[in-house]
């Protein structure tokens, strides 16, 4: 690989933008294909094929053994409310190497004693996406966990607009009708308010914040890890 | 902490930046219950030193010396490894997959 094809990569990955190198494994040829670029590519369907599952792969092209190394941006979860069940997912999302952050206005709540190490901000979910806590984008998983519509609408709609590949959202099915009727009248198409997981999690039964945090990190991992044409593309 | 394909690269280009000659090992492709995904990383400095894993432990000794050997000759080279090529290889994979590896000099 030449110096200048892994400084690219490594560019790319830093701004959180996808990008293919594909490698001619009979020449050695080599290029970068950076995500905006993948449209006017000659490769473009099999380029976005690959982006959209976010797979790694082997492919023919013309007679020639080529590979395709996917890279994606690392996943993000933002988690909103600095409740109980969160307190319990961070130290588990950590291990799975996702990067976190927590919002939470309510300064009761978004406690650093409660959330040792983790990037805590007690704001209104508005002000701190694309303030404190990175923009939200494709790449990002969202759990919406407070029980506060005035809390959890905002950062729900947010979610959705930026078509994060995650987004759940706590309460009972009743909660989420009333829900889905709010986020309507904000503009929100039935498309889009269907993307929610809720109730949040794989139902597993679970009971404890901790059985709840597996439950919504094993959703997440599934979401990730599916072929995610049409939640993501 | 567990190193990432993030760490990987990164790692790649500062040691290269360093002046270390580094080669670069990705999974290609598997079969059967191959311990690393397609796609997953390992890089390799000229004295041996390595970070990533391309078979979860197995096969990462040869891989080293494959990627060592491709910062000598300048060369990128496929290798394979799995239970059919167990007498061509030294190692194999216990688990019983098989995996192709290939392996670059960053230049």
């Amino acid at each position: 690989m030449q110096r200048d094809h892994l400084a690219i990569l490594n560019a790319e990955r830093a701004a959180r933008r996808a990008a293919i190198l594909v490698t001619d494994l009979d020449g050695g040829a080599q290029r970068v294909v950076r995500e905006a670029e993948i449209a006017a590519d000659p490769l473009s369907e099999l380029l976005g094929r690959h982006l959209a599952s976010g797979r790694s792969g082997l492919a023919e092209v013309e007679g020639r053994s080529v590979f395709l190394t996917v890279q994606a941006p690392p996943v993000r979860l933002v988690l909103i409310g600095a409740v109980h069940i969160s307190q319990a997912l961070c130290p588990m999302a950590r291990a799975l190497d996702l990067s976190i952050a927590v919002i939470d206005p309510r300064t009761a709540f978004a406690t650093p004693e409660r959330f040792p190490g983790i990037d805590l901000v007690a704001e209104w979910p508005d002000e701190a996406l694309g303030g404190a806590v990175p923009a939200l984008d494709r790449y990002c998983a969202v759990a919406a966990l407070t029980h506060d519509p005035k809390i959890d609408d905002p950062a729900l709609i947010a979610a959705l607009r930026a078509e994060c590949f995650y987004v759940g959202a706590l309460g009972s099915r009743k909660t989420h009708a009333g829900r889905v009727a709010r986020l309507a009248q904000a503009g929100l198409g039935a498309a889009q308010t269907g993307r929610i997981a809720a109730p949040i999690g794989l139902n597993i039964g679970a009971v404890s914040p901790a059985e709840i945090a597996v439950s919504i990190l094993a959703q997440i991992v599934a979401a990730q890890r599916a072929p995610r044409a049409g939640a993501a593309a | 902490m567990l190193s990432t394909d993030h760490d990987i690269l990164a790692a790649a280009e500062a040691w290269t930046r360093e002046g270390r000659g580094v080669a670069l090992a990705t999974v290609i492709e598997t079969w059967g219950s191959a311990p690393r995904p397609v796609g997953s990383h390992l890089v390799v400095d000229g004295e041996g030193n390595f970070l990533g894993s391309v078979s979860g432990g197995c096969v990462e000794g040869a891989v080293i010396t494959e990627g060592m050997e491709a910062i000598a000759d300048g060369r990128a080279r496929v290798i394979a490894f799995g239970v059919a090529d167990e007498t061509a290889w030294r190692v194999g994979l216990s688990c019983g997959g098989r995996i192709r590896v290939f392996v670059e000099p960053v230049t």
